[in-house]
């Protein structure tokens, strides 16, 4: 299987040694991997081991909640994430992020393309158009909106929701985007939908995708890491490998047993 | 619109993988009767050597298939596909064995003279080889009506292999000098009777993948 699509042999996204705390409470720790560029790697395991939390330190989203503390090295591009110089609003325009339920904004499908950009200072009208070509098309998205793009974003489906919130991350054309659960609020065809597109955005983007299903990290990712709670519930990375390794010669016993349905 | 594209790529590639370790057996097949004709103890020697490469092809594609039951989650029709290719692939495995079987047959011949000249067992292996071939062709093509019309013709090797069984010993019974030639002969026609047999095996396959259905189509009398 190929596991770098892109030009880049190296890591896109290095974590040695990371902990995290959340107060007196330890959610993460010494997980160590490298996260391939132009490819995606899916994070499973079960409810509780830090999957999300470890998602939410890749753009730093874990700094709004009081306590926190991160130790280790976690680099993009081989520069520290969590360095003190690192200004946080470029950082989530480079690592974007689509969550679990589809937010559109509540104004039309043009508007929440164009919101991004706009707070980056992008205004001229002629550009914005392209950029919501563009990042509409990229997410497979424009041949089912392109004659409604003033029509609110609210009155999609939840599938096209999805789809136009993966187009807004693309509109600040950011280099990996994180996916927390984004399928789980959509039915199954729709949820086929955008594993296709992610197969497709792996050409230009690395993706990260925390998923409950393991079907779908099966299906859509190049790389999997299987996460679990040790016995103080700080979550622990018990193995990381190719996904075609992961899912049918698991090298640790406990993946096994999860991935094979006897615990978890 | 087209989804799960990735996968439906991936399902293809394995069918193509399926006609290329198709080609290897029918090209083994066809070789091992040259090399018999010809007495060509080289060619024979490589026929055996290249029966390594049919097995790894084998099990290369085995290993895709277990890869995309376990992270793809093929149902229906792709699902058969895959369990079929698993079976055909086996079935290949086997027929390219028989082919290695006549190319040892032929070193141990060596350069005996002939004891008759070979008519039947070069039409019983250019028939093998197109039932092979088009056995494949129907998997490919997802055409079962192709694939039950092959069973039947499986009649035709079982006539030519009994003809010429029924003329060796006829041989033998004559000069019983001819007996180490005759049986050497017999054993390369039941080899390619017994590929023959696995081609309707293969056929079966490619029923099931079409409709669903496990059946034995024609039970072989062999």
């Amino acid at each position: 299987m190929t596991i770098y699509n892109g030009a880049c042999d190296c890591g896109k996204i290095s974590a040695k040694g990371v902990n995290l705390h959340y107060g007196s409470f330890q959610a993460l720790r010494n997980i160590t991997l490298e996260i391939p560029q132009c490819a995606i790697t899916a994070i499973i395991g079960p409810s509780g081991c830090g999957k999300s939390s470890f998602l939410r330190l890749l753009n730093r989203m874990n700094d709004i909640i009081n306590g926190v503390r991160v130790e280790g090295v976690l680099q993009l591009d081989g520069v520290s994430i969590y360095d003190k110089y690192v200004n946080v609003v470029d950082l989530r325009k480079r690592v974007g992020m689509v969550f679990q339920k589809p937010n559109p904004f509540p104004m039309s499908i043009f508007d929440n393309i164009a919101f991004g950009p706009r707070q980056h200072g992008i205004n001229n009208r002629k550009v914005l158009e392209e950029i919501v070509e563009r990042s509409l098309r990229h997410a497979a998205l424009w041949d089912e909106v392109s004659d409604k793009l003033g029509q609110s974003a609210l009155a999609l489906s939840g599938g096209q929701q999805q789809r136009l919130c993966i187009a807004r991350v693309l509109a600040v054309e950011p280099e990996v985007i994180l996916m927390d659960e984004p399928c789980s609020a959509l039915d199954p065809i729709a949820t086929l939908r955008i594993e296709d597109l992610m197969r497709a955005l792996t050409k230009d983007y690395t993706i990260v995708i925390v998923t409950h299903n393991m079907q779908q990290a099966a299906r859509v990712s190049d790389m999997a890491a299987f996460f679990m709670m040790e016995e103080d519930r700080a979550g622990m990375l018990v193995e990381y490998g190719s996904t075609s390794q992961i899912f049918t010669k698991p090298r640790d016993k406990r993946t096994e047993d999860y991935i094979t349905g006897r615990f978890g | 619109m087209e989804i799960r594209t990735e996968f439906h790529k991936k399902l293809a590639d394995i069918h193509s993988d399926v006609l290329a370790m198709g080609s290897m057996v029918e090209k083994a097949i066809l070789h091992s009767v040259q090399a018999l004709k010809e007495r060509d103890l080289t060619l024979a020697e490589q026929i055996i050597n290249d029966d390594i490469n049919i097995n790894k092809k084998r099990f290369k594609i085995e290993e895709r298939c277990i890869e995309l039951i376990a992270t793809q989650q093929p149902m229906a029709s792709d699902l058969r596909a895959i369990m079929s290719v698993t079976s055909i692939t086996t079935e290949l495995e086997r027929i390219g064995d028989y082919a290695e079987g006549i190319a040892k047959i032929v070193i141990m011949i060596g350069d005996e003279p002939p004891l008759k000249p070979l008519v039947t067992v070069p039409r019983m292996a250019e028939k093998t080889v197109d039932m092979l071939h088009r056995s494949l062709e129907a998997f490919y093509n997802h055409d079962d009506a192709t694939a039950r019309q092959i069973v039947i013709e499986d009649d035709e090797i079982d006539h030519l292999y009994n003809d010429l069984y029924r003329v060796l010993i006829s041989f033998m019974v004559e000069d019983p000098k001819t007996i180490t030639r005759a049986t050497r002969l017999i054993w390369v026609a039941h080899n390619l009777e017994r590929a023959a047999d696995r081609i309707t095996n293969i056929c079966e396959r490619v029923v099931f993948t079409v409709t669903g259905q496990i059946e034995e189509i024609g039970a072989s009398k062999y």
